[in-house]
């Protein structure tokens, strides 16, 4: 990862550059609305999205039964399917195939599963060379960052940036910031790699139980252009990628375009069963955590997620913090709440950065309540001992005076007497809320003070 | 009908004046009301920080200051929100569990218990609606943007019959404020801008005043907007309507 920042200090750094906060969050917006506008034609949509939750919650409930109904029908298929317990198995078996067949190279499409288990990375180490074939993923590969998001890897980015890498990176004209331009020049860099390349990688958006077969959904066609120009074709899967027939694509497929960019569906939703004559192609079915998480109650719903990025595009926060900020392969609300299973004390901030607003749980197109499992990671994470010890301190102090009425009553007024008498101790660089905001003006009397006072009915006097 | 007064606790200390037109406005509609003396807060700030453990003794006062009326009626959606989720007792949840469902948000106890459609009155103002996500996605007080629903909004229905006001519409309908409990602090840089962005909409729109359901977001607003010496007012939903009945 780029940074160990946390992510509020990240998104400090983010929110230096105003115009480009603006820019970014008004971009994602943008995105959002051409979701609605593209959700909104269907009158279904609401059932659409029901339909794709219910599927999903019996694949949960019945993952074992798929996943083996899946790899047998993939080898009657002549595909050999392969079982990752972690990341570094994963890694291992994919560099394992390309040493079984001697190649240096790979061509690879766009898989968040890779990122997760940083393939790239390991692989770069045993030195084999791997061009990314996603126009947003090789402009960050060039740049050596991170995605910032995962449907649009390069949105942090703008044309004047990418012309800066191109220019460096393939000897584009410098200052040329002509979009056309920087994709015809990607364009003949990156059909280089598609003709000299034997083995190519792709990510899998659904794989079918029923049939063996996996689906692969891209706009620029680079997954089709690495498969069928390799001899060895290599998938790589979370095993909640599962669904039980085929006819359930027909619920997903609508969705998932239509939730991740506006588009009714994607320029290709690509089916692949079986390798060609003389050909190979494999599949790794990974683990990395999903069954710790299929086995927390509160979480498992997470493992739904179709990984549209929708969520990403509607939240606030997300839109002005930029992806890089969450310091996870996936960022944004729903990778605020994968990330802590994956290793709670190095994401324990994640679940914090968020209002809890709930704009994630409703465009979600599996329904999965992003903001209710933020609030509950929360409350994992200080039962587990990730919180700083002043907040727990902090809080603890809260929760006395707040359980008891002299106490706070004789807290307010002290605070009130304060903030009239002595504003500097309130007033000052220490306190985040005064850096950018005014603090309220404190009032003569509490409102209990004046209901004491002016309370019309006896009762109440009686209360006092 | 025994209607109980909830006031969150920071409006209690900071903005009596919104209580006071919350306890008004009841009286007028006809309510008898009380406000149980010895109230302190709901918890959420604990809760919503990853302590709801530490709040059973907020749930134990809440319980014995509530437990006697047939509503609980508060001036936050976000408070509200949070008994209605999270308000338990361990030696009664039966108590609890009912005290949960009697505990309603001022504009939906207008309109959905009183059954009252339109409040008159007068203030001829161009007025921008924040509505808290709280309120609004939690207690669905009012549509959410993102779902393929008709709309319909409790508090727009009762602000927009008030004769001379000029309700806007915001470019971004319900975008949060950034105010978020802790967060407001813990993640100061972004619950910032995303206050200066809530205020720039209204802006663009000309408002003279932003009101809204929760006093959390407005007071934020109103941090910012008083740094920025901008003439737009804060006003809580309650204070449009007791003045103007």
């Amino acid at each position: 990862m780029k940074n160990n920042l946390e992510h509020s200090e990240a998104a400090a750094i983010f929110n230096k550059d105003v115009k480009r906060v603006d820019w970014h969050d008004e971009t994602l917006w943008f995105v959002r609305e051409k979701r609605d506008k593209a959700a909104f034609q269907i009158p279904e949509w609401e059932l659409l999205r029901e339909t794709a939750s219910e599927i999903k919650n019996n694949v949960l409930s019945n993952i074992h039964d798929y996943l083996l109904e899946f790899e047998s029908n993939a080898q009657k298929n002549g595909v050999i399917i392969h079982w990752a317990a972690d990341a570094d198995e994963h890694n291992k078996i994919v560099h394992s195939i390309m040493e079984k067949h001697g190649v240096k190279q790979m061509v690879k499409s766009k898989s968040m599963l890779t990122e997760e288990c940083h393939l790239n990375e390991y692989l770069f180490e045993k030195g084999i060379d791997v061009i990314d074939s996603d126009l947003g993923e090789r402009i960050v590969q060039f740049r050596k960052e991170p995605p910032s998001h995962i449907v649009l890897p390069a949105i942090h980015l703008k044309k004047e940036d990418v012309s800066e890498t191109f220019h460096e990176h393939l000897g584009t004209e410098k200052g040329n910031n002509d979009p056309q331009y920087l994709t015809e020049a990607a364009r003949l860099h990156l059909r280089d790699a598609f003709l000299t390349r034997k083995v190519a990688l792709t990510g899998v958006n659904f794989a079918i139980a029923e049939t063996g077969e996996i689906v692969v959904c891209t706009n620029e066609g680079n997954a089709d252009m690495g498969v069928h120009l390799a001899d060895v074709h290599i998938a790589c899967m979370g095993f909640e990628k599962i669904i039980p027939q085929r006819k359930h694509l027909s619920v997903f497929l609508r969705l998932l375009a239509r939730s991740a960019t506006g588009q009714p569906i994607t320029t290709f939703s690509s089916h692949f069963k079986t390798p060609r004559d003389g050909k190979e192609m494999h599949i790794v079915i990974v683990d990395n955590g999903r069954t710790t998480q299929l086995g927390r109650e509160d979480f498992r719903s997470s493992l739904k997620c179709i990984r549209c990025g929708a969520c990403m595009n509607t939240c606030p926060v997300y839109r002005r913090s930029g992806g890089h900020s969450y310091h996870n392969a996936v960022a944004g609300p729903i990778g605020s709440i994968l990330a802590p299973n994956l290793d709670m004390s190095k994401n324990a901030d994640l679940p914090f950065a968020s209002t809890l607003c709930g704009s994630c749980t409703n465009v979600c197109p599996v329904k999965i309540d992003i903001h209710d499992q933020l609030y509950k990671w929360r409350q994992v994470l200080v039962k587990e001992g990730h919180t700083p010890l002043g907040k727990t301190v902090a809080m603890k102090g809260m929760a006395t005076v707040l359980a008891n009425p002299m106490v706070f009553d004789f807290a307010g007024k002290a605070g009130r007497f304060v903030m009239k008498n002595i504003p500097i101790l309130v007033n000052n660089s220490l306190n985040p809320w005064y850096k950018q905001r005014e603090m309220p003006a404190p009032p003569e009397e509490s409102f209990r003070e004046w209901y004491k006072k002016n309370a019309k009915e006896s009762k109440d006097k009686q209360n006092e | 009908m025994k209607i109980g007064l909830f006031i969150p606790c920071y409006v209690d200390q900071f903005y009596p004046k919104v209580a006071i037109a919350t306890y008004e406005l009841l009286q007028k509609l006809g309510c008898d009301v009380r406000f149980p003396i010895k109230q302190t807060c709901c918890g959420q700030p604990m809760a919503n920080s990853g302590y709801e453990h530490l709040t059973k003794g907020c749930d134990t006062n809440f319980i014995a200051n509530f437990s006697e009326f047939d509503y609980i009626v508060c001036p936050s959606g976000s408070c509200v929100l949070h008994v209605k989720e999270h308000l338990h007792d361990e030696n009664n949840e039966a108590l609890a569990s009912q005290m949960r469902k009697r505990v309603f948000e001022l504009t939906e106890f207008i309109t959905d218990i009183l059954k009252i459609e339109m409040i008159p009155g007068n203030f001829p103002h161009k007025v921008g609606m924040h509505q808290s996500c709280h309120g609004q996605r939690g207690l669905k007080l009012s549509q959410m943007t993102e779902l393929n629903a008709p709309f319909f909004s409790k508090p727009e229905q009762l602000l927009s019959k008030i004769k001379g006001i000029n309700l806007v519409s915001l470019s971004r309908k319900d975008e949060c404020c950034g105010f978020g409990g802790t967060f407001c602090v813990t993640e100061e840089a972004i619950s910032v801008k995303m206050g200066q962005d809530r205020i720039k909409d209204h802006e663009d729109h000309q408002v003279e005043y932003i009101t809204g359901g929760d006093m959390s977001c407005l007071m934020h607003l109103e941090g910012i907007l008083k740094r920025q010496k901008s003439p737009i007012k804060i006003i809580h939903i309650a204070e449009i309507l007791n003045a103007t009945i």
